[in-house]
């Protein structure tokens, strides 16, 4: 199949679809409109559901209901909604449902603004919602990989009963690149006999989170753990760009990336020797890479669209055995090029 | 020996953790018969509620889903969406329904939503220990209006039936009572007639249930029956409010 130019959000909802997604439920917000928009035009053709709801609480209860009923169902929203969502968002993790749970991210806090924003990051990777629970964060920086890695999140989500949320950002939403629709990366992933399609032969199936014994939550509880052990052993992913004799290692995602390879070229050729750690996952966070650049690098330095998240995953990556510098810009600022450069000439410049 | 009662295939064997006296039993079992009779129990999918009815799915011997406080019709409209030939009923109570899960029930029954809600209505929280509903009568003395509900300080208890019977996606809404046998006879046909209206696609149901709380009213069950006689049924008058019929639908 040949090249097609799409915008960001199309291109999700067209790559949900051909993950074989056929319900959407969803709340108007900027700027992840056109995914629902998108959904609404496409899924009738292709036998599916597309529902408005009444509100994103709604919508992530809907979400709920469909796929305890055995459905490959995929919702989106951007920050202010993703707020509503969290508690739906709980029960789908206590429950153990797959889901796929867009958020293209604003900034905050509060109703904040309609620009591109990094800053939803602890709320996607440490929770958001209430209980001990944990989301698959995945992280595109490009079109194609909004293509690639909403495919994958359905996949994951089967294989792990676990919900699934592609974080990008209003920029990667809007921007037009050329995608390519490649095969679903099919997991071998059990079948859902635990679904609510009405009892027939066999025994009644519950979708549940309540435990009221406390001896059985926690068992419940230590069960999930055992789960995302096994999620942070198998799944964690990064690129890892010019690092192998970098002094400065920079950590960025998303269309933050992007950004600091530019800045990265460039410093290179003043003979700056910079390279970066692009986590793909967020959760897990790919801390096994920063190992192998532990001992030749001198210094780490995390730029993000916040005023510092996902720092704190690096330093617990780093373990205090490095330095590691923040530089960020927030409320839909974007570090430029130039920023970046400068950041890390003060850092190659300035006192160990 | 000649049987004359037989409990519903459609009800576990569990023993139901319900007060003494508590109408939720009562409540459940005609939903269950209605499912026996009608023969739907193995394409059932029924929503639990947060409330005193949490367990419902612990009783209710068909698929079932647990949901979020207020949030059963949405998930029903996701349960119903995926499986359009399922019977999907929501058991809620009126703090769940009424309160947080307001705007859920609202807009299940504007989009006509074909599931059926079987709505338990008490006038007061029961789980979470007797506070007001917004279903609780003008000075009704709870945990939370300890002076009786004051309607200039807290407003008017609300009347889910009449409120919803204006949105044209609700097809058939009824309001019953299960204070006596006779009355326990009428609601399980308005719960049967819910079920079959569904099923032959028509839109929303909804059928509210006037029932008893004696835990928290602090009163015991059998003047229980008399205090939902004498004051809910002048507030909450029984009867049908929309049927398809009259909507020549
Ligand atoms: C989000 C949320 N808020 C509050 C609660 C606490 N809660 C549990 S049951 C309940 C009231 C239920 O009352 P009602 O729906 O009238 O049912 P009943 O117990 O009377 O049968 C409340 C407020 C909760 N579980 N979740
Ligand atoms: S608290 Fe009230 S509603 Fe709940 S089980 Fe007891 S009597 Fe029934």
């Amino acid at each position: 199949m040949g090249k097609t130019l799409m915008k960001g959000n199309e291109a999700i909802g067209e790559a949900a679809i051909k993950a074989g997604c056929r319900y959407f439920f969803g709340y108007p917000i900027t700027p992840q409109n056109e995914i629902p928009a998108y959904l609404a035009r496409r899924l009738p053709k292709e036998n599916g559901v597309f529902l408005q709801a009444e509100s994103e609480v709604s919508a992530i209860n809907m979400v709920y209901g469909a796929s305890g009923a055995g459905a490959r169902v995929m919702t989106s929203s951007s920050s202010p909604g993703i707020s509503l969502k969290t508690e739906g968002i709980s029960y789908i993790a206590g429950a153990q449902l797959p889901c796929v749970i867009v958020n293209i991210v604003r900034g905050g806090p509060g109703l904040g603004g309609i620009q591109p924003a990094q800053s939803d990051y602890f709320q996607a990777v440490k929770g958001g919602g209430h209980g001990d629970y944990r989301v698959v964060v995945l992280a595109p920086s490009t079109v194609q990989e909004l293509v690639d890695l909403t495919m994958d999140a359905f996949e994951i989500a089967d294989y792990y009963r676990n919900p699934v949320m592609i974080l990008g950002d209003g920029i990667l939403g809007q921007m037009m690149e050329p995608v390519e629709f490649k095969p679903l990366n099919k997991r071998d992933s059990k079948e859902k006999t635990w679904a609510t399609t009405g009892m027939k032969d066999r025994e009644q199936n519950v979708i549940n989170s309540l435990h009221m014994d406390p001896e059985g939550l926690e068992n419940h509880n230590i069960d999930l753990q055992e789960k995302y052990a096994e999620i942070t052993d198998k799944e964690a992913k990064s690129e890892s760009y010019k690092t192998e004799d970098a002094d400065i290692v920079i950590t960025a995602y998303g269309t933050t990336s992007r950004i600091c390879r530019t800045a990265i070229d460039q410093l290179r050729e003043e003979g700056i020797k910079v390279g970066m750690i692009r986590p793909i996952t967020l959760w897990p966070f790919p801390a096994d890479a920063f190992e192998d650049v532990i001992d030749s690098a001198s210094k780490f330095l995390t730029v993000e669209m916040s005023l510092g998240q996902m720092v704190e995953d690096v330093k617990l990556a780093v373990d205090g055995r490095k330095p590691v510098e923040f530089y960020g810009r927030t409320g839909g600022m974007i570090p430029s090029v130039e920023e970046v450069k400068e950041k890390v000439k003060e850092l190659v410049g300035g006192e160990k | 020996m000649v049987k004359v009662w037989e409990k519903p295939e459609s009800l576990t064997d569990k023993v139901m953790h319900y007060c003494p006296g508590c109408t939720h039993g009562i409540i459940h079992k005609i939903t269950a018969e209605v499912m026996d009779e009608l023969g739907i129990r193995d394409k059932t999918i029924g929503v639990a509620p947060v409330g005193c009815s949490v367990l419902a799915y612990n009783y209710f011997n068909c698929d079932m889903q647990q949901a979020a406080h207020g949030r059963a019709p949405a998930v029903a409209t996701g349960i119903k969406r995926v499986n359009p030939d399922n019977a999907v009923f929501t058991y809620q109570g009126d703090g769940d329904l009424a309160s947080i899960g307001a705007a859920e029930i609202v807009h299940a029954a504007a989009r006509g939503e074909k599931i059926t809600t079987v709505f338990v209505n008490n006038a007061i929280y029961g789980m979470t220990g007797g506070q007001m509903a917004p279903t609780s009568l003008e000075k009704q003395v709870t945990t939370t209006s300890p002076y009786g509900r004051d309607l200039d300080h807290a407003g008017h208890p609300i009347k889910v039936s009449e409120m919803l019977s204006t949105l044209p996606g609700a097809v058939y809404i009824e309001r019953v009572s299960v204070h006596d046998v006779p009355h326990i006879l009428k609601a399980k046909k308005a719960i049967k007639k819910a079920f079959e209206y569904q099923l032959e696609g028509k839109g929303f149901t909804l059928v509210e249930v006037l029932s008893t709380c004696p835990t928290n009213w602090g009163i015991d069950p059998v003047e229980s029956l008399d205090w939902l006689k004498d004051n809910m049924l002048p507030y909450y008058p029984l009867g049908n409010f929309r049927s398809p019929e009259k909507e020549g639908k």
